[in-house]
């Protein structure tokens, strides 16, 4: 099975080509049938991959041909299939897989429907090329596929200027990332003389180089990675992003692509593990992107922007744990993560497809009894996400908040601690508001109606990942089989497992429920009985609630600092560009044409004129010859 | 009595720069015509002279003056037609009022 892996990327990649060539034409809705059988086939290898690698099979090397071959230098397309991969490619194809259902449904009206398909069965191609990657080279291609997948279908209504804005925005602070990424691989390939992680870490053991230069790598690469996965300082893009169609961002926006910082940390732990301070600087920047996000999250009155907040937060608790050196828990994150916040996306979606296109939740309320299943199913993952037990959520954050605690990093676990609760108030808000209470407005409220089949199967489905994947893999705490399914990632970046006391885990999971339930009973109490008031708490909160409610103007901070000046320069730029170079070109022209103009004169259409200049040089050279047969005008 | 070579080249001189004249000078073109030919004749007159002086054999120079007829008398034939058939469209042979044909 794992011989035929080449297959998983392959059949996204014909739906591809299929749907875009012949979709607009002959197969109109067709298309997204294709594409989601193409991706339900790479779900089905996956699973036979994943089942492989789980056999024992924990080291694959599978070689599609030679890409560059330079000297010693060599760079193959080949994939390396280990437990991290596996893992990386059953969440991808599968969740994939369900949001790509669903998405028959929700985009129906939509008049790209095949342009839609094509696109996301690009994405989902290059997101596996990145996953399957054996060597930082073809990562980064797949990283920059999903980069432009990513533009292409945050603009995916591009007749709007906001999604065209927001595509424009992700695509350029990506790209800020991405040169971090581009300085990461460029500095191991003068260090190590390979891109191929095997080789990298098997040389990294060998010569220990010099720890500045390794520090350099990982950072930049982190860089990278804060690009990708929306950490401080290049997170602003993903809320924007959500004005891309709500598949899109329940795919690529929560599931997968914002995962691949957290993948790219991970696959390069045994290189952040020596390289000094690199894994405090993930441990902070994810701790401070995570109480940072949800922060925001806590008043903002748009459904999609809530999650996308939400989705920051979650990734930043992810590279919290990179941080505190558990790899394992943070792919545990990743795993529970995609099923939970896709969830939440998709029910989201399906929210804003009953109410024919309203996202402000100050206009829903009441509308479990109009969507039963989006409701229950939607509950589910806001409980997964407030990390309750038994969900999800529960099993994956706890581990998390452990492993900073234990490995001694007790400012992050209480800063991880303050954002559960956060968390789970923030997610009380959106479901309180969305489903509970009085509708507030009755004209979207009447013509409210549960979504089609389509769209409520793959929200089951995801539910039941959320309800019972924490439980299955995670039980119990720091021994599950996710650890035994992952120890060779932590065996290769050389981390000791700390496997507390049973005492110590009932006493931080007891924490995290107390914050959990603290969150959430604080979010009941304030929008069923009032206690405090939203409203009146708002008008006490005053400044702050207004530099919540402005993001912390990080946005207007860009603005003035980097979009103006990039602006500015621009406009020098342009100014050179058109007066100088322009300019030189335009006044060269100019020259000749006006040298042609005053020597056209000489033709004048007279005849006897030209008889004369023939005469004149006629005679002219005949002085001059009788001037040199004389001698008098010399040699 | 002999008259010498600079003779005939003074008088084929005179004749040239006649014609010469005429043809920047004047704006009829059946003068025009005329003039050239002077000046073909001139050329002829020099020809016959050199000849007549060096040609110590068979005065091969002389040749040529018949070729110089036969490209005049082609000459005039085309010329007169060019000035006959513009005649026809229209009733100038004023050279300088000829200029359809000005791109």
């Amino acid at each position: 099975m794992i011989s035929l892996v080449w297959l998983i990327p392959a059949f996204p990649l014909a739906a591809f080509l299929i749907s875009g060539l012949f979709g607009r034409r002959w197969l109109g809705h067709l298309t997204g049938l294709v594409a989601t059988i193409a991706v339900g086939l790479s779900a089905l290898l996956s699973i036979g991959v994943f089942l492989e690698v789980l056999g024992g099979k924990t080291q694959t090397v599978v070689q599609l041909y030679r890409w560059i071959a330079v000297g010693d230098f060599s760079i193959n397309v080949s994939a390396l299939i280990d437990p991290l991969s596996s893992v990386m490619l059953l969440v991808v194809t599968v969740v994939s897989f369900l949001i790509f259902v669903y998405s028959n449904g929700y985009m129906e009206h939509d008049a790209g429907f095949y342009r839609f398909f094509a696109w996301l069965s690009l994405f989902v191609f290059a997101m596996l090329i990145l996953v399957m990657a054996d060597n930082y080279l073809l990562m980064f291609v797949g990283w920059e596929g999903v980069g432009l997948c990513s533009y292409l279908l945050i603009g995916y209504w591009f007749e709007r200027p906001a999604p065209y804005y927001a595509a424009k925005k992700a695509f350029v602070m990506n790209r800020i990332g991405d040169w971090g990424y581009t300085i990461g691989i460029i500095t191991i390939f003068l260090v190590f003389g390979s891109m191929n992680f095997l080789d990298v870490f098997k040389r990294l053991e060998e010569s220990a180089p010099a720890q500045a230069t390794l520090t350099l790598i990982c950072v930049a690469l982190f860089f990278g990675a804060t690009g990708k996965s929306a950490q401080l300082p290049l997170y602003s893009w993903l809320p924007d992003a959500m004005e891309g169609p709500t598949p899109v961002s329940a795919l690529i926006h929560a599931a997968t692509m914002v995962t691949s910082g957290v993948y790219l940390v991970a696959r390069s732990m045994p290189l952040f593990e020596v390289a000094g301070p690199s894994l405090q600087v993930v441990g902070v920047v994810g701790a401070i992107t995570a109480i940072f996000a949800a922060t925001i999250a806590l008043v903002q009155f748009d459904i999609k922007r809530v999650m996308a907040y939400s989705t920051v937060s979650q990734l930043g608790y992810m590279f919290l744990a990179l941080g505190v050196g558990a790899p394992v828990a943070a792919m545990f994150h990743l795993a529970t993560h995609a099923f939970f916040k896709a969830l939440l996306f998709l029910g989201s979606g399906s929210v804003i497809h009953g109410l024919g296109g309203e996202q402000d939740m100050r206009k829903m309320g009441g509308l479990r009894r109009k969507m039963p299943v989006t409701f229950w199913t939607m509950l589910i993952a806001g409980g997964a996400l407030a990390a309750l037990p038994p969900l999800a959520g529960f099993w994956s954050k706890d581990e998390i908040l452990g492993a900073a605690f234990v490995n001694g990093h007790v400012v992050l676990y209480a800063i991880g601690i303050i954002t559960a609760v956060l968390t789970a108030f923030y997610v009380t808000r959106a479901l309180w508001m969305t489903f509970y209470g009085e509708p507030r407005d009755h004209h979207l409220y009447d013509h409210a109606h549960e979504s089609p089949r389509v769209m409520t199967l793959p929200l089951i489905a995801l539910a039941a990942g959320s309800a019972v994947l924490g439980i299955v893999v995670g039980f119990p705490p720091e021994q599950g089989s996710v650890h035994s399914f992952l120890a060779p990632v932590v065996e290769a970046a050389g981390l000791a497992e700390h496997i507390p006391e049973l005492a110590t885990i009932v006493a931080l999971a007891l924490v995290s429920v107390a914050a959990g339930v603290i969150g959430i009973a604080f979010g009941v109490s304030m929008y069923v009985r009032h206690r405090p008031d939203s409203a009146a708490l708002t008008r006490a909160a005053g400044p702050v609630y207004r530099v919540l409610v402005s993001k912390y103007y990080i946005d207007e901070l860009y603005d003035h600092r980097f979009v103006e000046a990039a602006r500015a320069f621009a406009g020098a730029s342009w100014a050179f560009d058109i007066h100088i170079i322009d300019g030189l070109a335009n006044r060269l022209g100019w020259v000749l044409a006006m040298g042609g103009q005053g020597l056209r004169r000489v033709q004048t259409g007279i005849v006897g004129n030209y008889a004369l200049t023939i005469v004149a040089g006629l005679l002219l050279m005949l002085v001059a010859y009788g001037g040199y047969a004389t001698g008098i005008l010399g040699r | 009595m002999t008259v010498p070579l600079g003779a005939y080249i003074a008088v084929s001189a005179v004749l040239f720069f006649t014609g010469c004249a005429g043809v920047l000078v004047r704006r009829n073109a059946v003068v025009i015509l005329m003039c050239v030919e002077l000046m073909l004749n001139a050329a002829n007159l020099a020809l016959v002279a050199f000849s007549r002086k060096y040609g110590s054999i068979d005065e091969r120079g002389s040749v040529f003056v018949v070729f110089v007829f036969v490209i005049a008398a082609a000459e005039v034939a085309v010329g007169l037609g060019i000035i006959l058939s513009a005649y026809r469209n229209r009733p100038v042979i004023n050279v300088d009022e000829i200029h359809q044909m000005k791109g």
